[in-house]
């Protein structure tokens, strides 16, 4: 059963980001139970790549770290496997296609499945190519998200039309990373692709303050912040614990003010 | 399956952020490609800026040297700023002065892209910035220098492997960072659709150009086309109107570093595997993890983990052959040309030759071989001075 509905029962979603395997997969555990604890309602792993082009130089640098560690897609299933055990969270698988690609969709989304794994966010899989892989996820109920930006103006609807699972809102261009101000009129996006279809909208990119949370959660569903949470994991290495939960706190708790 | 396949390669692997800037750029091309406004001052652009065309020249005492096949060069060193770079580049460019674009960006491995956009820049009369390997940086600081003098910027990318595949990944943010007054001149037959069709088809003057010259010299078609392929832009400029005619041999030539059953190779044919990276479906360099693995030749231009997707597929239906040919061997071409017919080439450009010098003597005289002759390699000289024990710096 697909779990990321019950994500957005809880008021607005709260939903967090970290590195499979920075600083190492029993971290990673440990920070996803701790991260659920506060409150996140979603939780993306990321499955380190050699080249993230769309990511800023925290996620960029954490996933380099993760890789030299050793970890690997199969590393990454482990982490979810221990994380099951304890937890019933909803989670999302996010990377580039060619690691998904390698171990072949059948292999990797019939895994995701029997871990209840509940989506996978892959940032170069646009609209034209999700095919390929779409058809093997939904054979075992996996939903890959879809992104919308601030340039995909009339290919909005078209998109939205097509989502599952819960549509992605590129706050910002460029990569991922903490900014000062989010200018894209997201209220407008939000507006249009409300047009097409009723699933939950999460907005990402950017956001790193209670305040920022705030604000995009009243403009949608939910947010998603990755860099600020990766870069107190790069602060504290194994010792981030308290910070990622007081972290993940503040923020669940700005999204319960959001209107 | 999605636009610009060749086969099951190539696609629009991009995020969603460029997607429309792609369509855009997609529509503009296919819109001035048949505007013959444009292609006047392309023409124009290639015969009085750039020099084209580009000699043929017949290599006599190579010829006999090997005793086998007629080989003929195909001069893209004697093009403006030194490689065949400077066609796609001056194609582009106009494009993009015609889409109302102020702002070029562009990777580059040796420089010789960086030195050819900034060229194009400067004549056009736009900002331009150059994204380039730390390390890159190092082994080509003279091309840096370069490009500064030119008006571009030049940023070392200090990320991943510190050359040119961390360069595009770093060009590829800035472009999704910025694409209203910006357009990313990709440097080779590679990247997301239309980037493979686009370079392509500024490229192909080069076998246009070559095809007329040896009917004219010869009265016949050559036996093969060898060029060396690290993207594959000059090798799919080369081939490209040579594909229709069967009996044409078409080989491209890989960096193998060191050698292909080391780890220090660029060879992508000979060592890598399908996968999807940098926008396109096409055979890697990778792990069996499909983590994109760090490559290495003495070629900073061949030293690219991928192929482009066109000669991905040209490579599974067997009509093009790809070869593998090591950094020892390209250095004894590079040294041998310049012995043999006074001409120093471009590093890349001498694993095309080390191959023809391994294939010509077992061919007749009948044969005739075309390589290209991609660049030349004044950039080089230190670099290979090092390679021979000398501590010569630029």
């Amino acid at each position: 059963m697909n779990k990321i509905k019950q994500a957005f029962s809880n008021g607005k979603a709260f939903i967090a980001f970290l590195t499979a395997g920075d600083p190492d997969a029993e971290s990673t555990v440990k920070y996803i139970l701790e991260m659920e604890k506060a409150g996140a309602d979603l939780i993306e792993i990321g499955i380190p790549f050699s080249d993230p082009t769309a990511e800023g130089v925290v996620i960029q640098e954490a996933s380099l770290r993760a890789l030299q560690g050793g970890m690997t897609t199969e590393g990454v299933f482990g982490i979810v496997e221990e994380v099951r055990k304890q937890s019933n969270v909803p989670l999302a698988l996010m990377t580039y296609l060619n690691p998904v690609y390698h171990y072949g969709y059948d292999k990797f989304f019939s895994r995701c499945s029997s871990l209840g794994v509940d989506g996978i966010i892959v940032p170069d899989l646009p609209y034209e190519e999700k095919r390929e892989a779409e058809e093997v996820a939904a054979k075992y109920d996996v939903k890959v998200i879809s992104l919308i930006a601030p340039t995909s103006s009339e290919r909005i609807q078209m998109i939205a039309k097509e989502a599952e699972g819960f549509i992605y809102v590129v706050s910002s261009m460029g990569v991922t990373g903490v900014r000062k101000e989010i200018s894209t009129d997201i209220d407008s996006i939000v507006r249009s692709i409300r047009e097409v279809t009723d699933i939950p909208c999460a907005i990402g990119f950017g956001i790193s303050t209670p305040e920022q949370a705030k604000k995009m959660a009243g403009s949608a569903d939910g947010v998603i912040v990755g860099s600020a949470i990766v870069k107190i994991i790069e602060k504290h290495g194994a010792n981030a614990e308290r910070e990622v939960y007081e972290y993940v706190k503040s923020m669940k708790d700005a999204c319960r003010q959001a209107q | 399956m999605s636009r610009g396949r060749y086969g099951e390669f190539g696609g629009q692997y991009i995020p969603e952020t460029l997607m429309n800037e792609l369509i855009h750029l997609e529509e503009s091309y296919e819109f001035y490609k048949k505007d013959p406004e444009f292609n006047k001052e392309l023409d124009t652009l290639f015969k009085e800026y750039a020099g084209r065309p580009s000699l043929l020249y017949y290599a006599e005492k190579m010829t006999k040297d090997l005793g086998g096949a007629k080989i003929y060069l195909k001069r893209e060193d004697l093009n403006h700023t030194g490689s065949h770079k400077i066609n796609n580049v001056l194609g582009q460019a106009l494009l993009a002065k015609k889409m109302g674009k102020t702002r070029l960006i562009a990777e580059t491995g040796a420089g010789q892209h960086g030195v050819a956009t900034a060229t194009a820049a400067a004549l056009f009369g736009m900002e331009c910035e150059i994204f380039m390997g730390e390390e890159d940086t190092i082994r080509q600081a003279l091309n840096v220098y370069r490009m500064e003098l030119l008006g571009a910027k030049v940023h070392p990318v200090k990320s991943g492997t510190k050359t040119l595949k961390d360069a595009v990944n770093e060009a590829m943010r800035e472009w999704a960072s910025r694409v209203d007054d910006t357009l990313y001149v990709l440097g080779s037959v590679m990247g997301p659709h239309p980037f493979p069709m686009i370079v392509r088809d500024f490229q192909s003057v080069i076998s246009k150009e070559a095809r007329e010259q040896i009917l004219k010299l010869e009265g016949k078609l050559p036996t093969a086309v060898v060029a060396c392929v690290g993207g594959g832009s000059n090798a799919m400029g080369s081939f490209y109107h040579f594909i229709p005619d069967e009996g044409v041999r078409l080989i491209g030539c890989e960096a193998a570093g060191k050698g292909v059953d080391t780890a220090l190779t660029a060879a992508t044919i000979a060592t890598g595997s399908v996968g999807v990276f940098h926008g396109m479906k096409s055979y890697f360099c990778q792990d069996e993890f499909g983590q994109i693995a760090p490559v290495y030749s003495i070629s900073a231009g061949l030293d690219y983990p991928g192929i482009g997707p066109e000669h991905a597929y040209l490579h599974d239906i067997g009509r093009a052959q790809y070869v593998p040919v090591t950094d020892d061997e390209a250095v004894e071409a590079f040294e041998y040309l310049a012995r043999t017919e006074g001409i120093i080439c471009a590093i890349e450009s001498a694993h095309a030759l080390a191959h023809v010098r391994k294939i010509a003597g077992d061919m007749n005289s009948s044969d005739i071989i075309i390589v290209t002759i991609s660049g030349r390699g004044d950039k080089d000289v230190a670099a290979i001075a090092r390679y021979r024990g000398l501590d010569i710096h630029e």
